[in-house]
């Protein structure tokens, strides 16, 4: 007889109805928000205060270089000694004093001195030490009796156009476009396995310490009930992300639009901002727009939904299979280190090599390996990947995964029954036996 | 009679440790079947067996004619020994959920339930929370859910733990009553007063294997010694001892009476009948007290396990 769907339901209701689920599903938004809310709105504050510098230059070779912005105001001194204008400073509250000595062209370098209360943010001096290179090195071109303007002719721009070997061509912002989908549909996996795969371990425990696992599985196989706790638990987790996806979107606008703060000001979306704005030319908006289209989209779909379930599944049976072995969480920490660490290796490879190199041979092997293929693979594809090296490794995933079932209800089915002593990884290998 | 369950040669190892060896039980239909042993003597993984939670490594088992086979659960009520329920889902949902796990669809076990839970006069529990529940309370929902889908075979393993003697006794009333309508019950305790009261055979497993089984009168009549418990009162209470002791094997006997009696066991030797003995005893005596001493389930229990253990 086939309960499956029974067991789904319950396990799927079970999760839903639970009251720190449904805590955790609608104050997560707020929280997450929130926080980007309030740095969205320090990252503002900090953008709208005005710096002045005050700026003492006896060697007279700035000359106007240095030119006063919206945040950044200089205040040019003359005529004062050194020790007068730090006082100056400190009376017009500025930031701090910038001071070039009386020295020749070639001795000047090393003599200029920045004062200030507090040390200075480095982007700040870098802003100024390259201003202020720039200047001296044009002053000691011109002393040399080199033409400032035939440089300025010589001065090439390059913006290389990429084109693979089809004629297609591909852009920076495409990079950009196919690392955001990759990076996305990695951390996805990753942030799923990891919150799901938890739940489904710590369920299992708890029909182990009520009691209540004999009574079940009289009725059904440990199989089943190990796939309707999977799905049901997916399920439930399922229905959270795409909550916490609504929410998170809806309170986003009703934030930047009550309180006016404009959430695109978080760091991560200033960077994207800044690939965007790349694209400065209309031709260029609109290779973004057709580099969008020229993505294998309909593979990435299919790919995703593949790859993100085969991984899913394959690390819950593992976590289900924990949660037999043992009677209480202190004593899981044993078993889950081997799988999280698989966990992470994936994450890394994916984030640092397959990002950086989506080619190379750490990236390619990795991508076939099972429990690092999920993540790495969906890293890759974006980038292209042959249908046939994804199929092969889809394929090496679903023959782990049905190994690895086939062990985790093994382990299963004999832990669920184990009370008191706390197996090593001798006797789960004896239990296999059973 | 005829047999509802048959389990045939049945061996089972646990890597090194063999839980069962080569045992065989024969459990007859309408009876009520109590499955004996010390701990560790290999009962639960018996009873997992039959119940297809775990798999027999050699041997098979027969349920009514057939081999066992997975469409069979329906058929059995389990309550195991280390049973509860979900803490947090509310009663009348579980018993429903564990129902219809048991074959019954939607309808069927809400009017089920409903049937029991008026009788059990316990129809406001049906939303609250099992972890609201007490112990007792808990067991109660435990064995409706055990018996609801009216199984031909129920198996209970110590199912009076856990209850007051008032609770304890309702189920036993049950339990009967199952068995009178025609249910077939396993019954595996410690408790040996609810062995004499409920069971008609008896299977007594010590150290993996099945030392001995049969119906309980049958195994009751073949252990008696042919002893006589006596109560005598004469004018020479001492005359009478050497009297007795010169014609029969006599040993003082403990028991209540009203009369300041002389109190004896007196064992017969083959050759002698009840009758004779009490021809004897009334030439010399008044007998105040004659009865036959009857083995209890419990000396019988700790007699042959150590005698298999010798």
């Amino acid at each position: 007889m086939n309960h499956l769907p029974l067991i789904i339901k319950r396990e799927y209701l079970a999760k839903v109805k639970n009251k720190s689920f449904i805590l955790m599903t609608f104050l997560s938004p707020l929280i997450v928000v929130a926080l980007l809310s309030l740095v969205a709105y320090l990252t503002s504050v900090n953008n709208e205060k005005v710096r002045t510098i005050t700026v003492l230059d006896e060697s007279g070779f700035l000359n106007e270089t240095l030119v006063s912005t919206d945040q950044m105001i200089y205040e040019y001194l003359s005529d004062i000694s050194l020790e007068e204008a730090k006082k100056v400073s400190i009376e017009n509250n500025s930031y701090g004093l910038l001071h070039l000595p009386a020295f020749a062209l070639d001795e000047v370098s090393s003599q200029i001195r920045f004062y200030s209360e507090e040390s200075p943010s480095l982007s700040l001096i870098s802003n100024l030490e390259s201003k202020i290179e720039k200047r001296i090195g044009e002053l000691k071109l011109k002393k040399l009796g080199v033409d400032l303007s035939k440089i300025k002719a010589a001065k090439t721009n390059i913006d290389m156009n990429q084109e693979n070997f089809e004629g297609v061509k591909t852009s920076k912002t495409g990079s950009f476009l196919k690392l955001m989908f990759g990076g996305a549909a990695g951390y996805l996996l990753f942030m799923f396995i990891i919150i799901y795969g938890n739940l489904i371990m710590r369920s299992v425990i708890e029909e182990k310490t009520s009691r209540i696992i004999e009574v079940i599985i009289s009725s059904v196989k440990p199989i089943q009930l190990m796939l309707g706790k999977i799905f049901g638990t997916s399920l439930a987790g399922i229905t959270q992300f795409a909550i916490w996806i609504i929410l998170i979107g809806v309170l986003s606008v009703a934030a930047s639009f009550f309180f006016g703060v404009d959430l695109s000001a978080t760091p991560q979306q200033e960077m994207m901002a800044g690939a965007i704005s790349d694209a400065s030319t209309n031709s260029e908006l609109q290779a973004l727009i057709s580099e969008f289209h020229s993505l294998p989209l309909l593979n990435l779909v299919i790919a995703f939904i593949l790859f993100f379930t085969g991984g899913y599944l394959l690390y819950s049976s593992l976590y289900a299979a924990i949660g037999a072995a043992v009677d209480n969480e202190t004593d899981t920490q044993q078993f889950l280190m081997p799988v999280v660490m698989l966990l992470v290796v994936g994450f890394y490879v994916g984030f640092f090599t397959a990002l950086e190199d989506p080619h190379g041979t750490i990236s390619t092997v990795f991508s076939y390996i099972p429990f690092t293929s999920p993540i790495v693979m969906l890293i890759r594809i974006p980038f292209g990947v042959p249908i046939w090296e994804q199929a092969l490794s889809f394929s090496i995933l679903i023959i782990t995964f049905m190994l690895t079932v086939w062990t985790a209800a093994k382990i299963y089915r004999v832990g669920i029954l184990m009370y008191g002593k706390k197996p090593t990884y001798k006797e789960l290998i004896k239990w296999l036996n059973y | 009679m005829s047999t509802l369950l048959e389990a045939t040669n049945i061996s089972k190892n646990f890597g090194e440790f063999q839980a069962l060896n080569d045992v065989s039980i024969q459990v007859p239909k309408h009876s009520i079947f109590g499955l004996l042993g010390p701990n560790g003597a290999g009962k639960t993984t018996l009873i997992r067996i039959i119940n297809q939670i775990t798999m027999p490594d050699v041997g098979h088992v027969i349920l009514d004619g057939e081999p066992l086979k997975p469409e069979h659960v329906q058929y059995i009520g389990y309550l195991p020994e280390e049973r509860g329920l979900y803490k947090s889902m509310k009663v009348g949902e579980q018993a429903l959920y564990l129902a219809q796990l048991k074959g019954l669809s939607y309808k069927q076990a809400k009017q089920r339930l409903n049937h029991w839970f008026e009788k059990f006069e316990i129809t406001h529990w049906w939303d609250k929370k099992i972890e609201e529940l007490s112990k007792g309370m808990a067991q109660k929902i435990q064995f409706i859910v055990t018996v609801l889908h009216q199984p031909k075979l129920l198996i209970f393993d110590e199912p009076f733990s856990g209850f007051d003697p008032i609770n304890a006794n309702l189920i036993k009333d049950e339990i009967l009553k199952l068995r009178d309508k025609g249910a077939t019950v396993i019954f595996s305790t410690h408790r040996m007063e609810s062995v004499e009261e409920l069971c008609d055979h008896i299977a007594l497993l010590h150290q993996s294997k099945k030392i001995l089984d049969g119906n309980l009168l049958d195994i009751k009549r073949s252990h008696k010694t042919n002893t006589f418990q006596v109560g005598l009162s004469s004018s020479n209470l001492n005359d009478l001892k050497i009297q007795i002791a010169e014609r029969f094997d006599s040993t003082a006997a403990e028991f209540k009476s009203l009369e300041n009696d002389l109190k004896l066991n007196i064992k017969l030797s083959t050759s002698d009948t009840p009758n004779d003995l009490l021809t004897f005893l009334n030439a010399n005596a008044t007998i105040n007290h004659f009865v036959e001493v009857i083995p209890s389930a419990n000396d019988i229990f700790i007699q042959t396990v150590k005698n298999s253990s010798l």
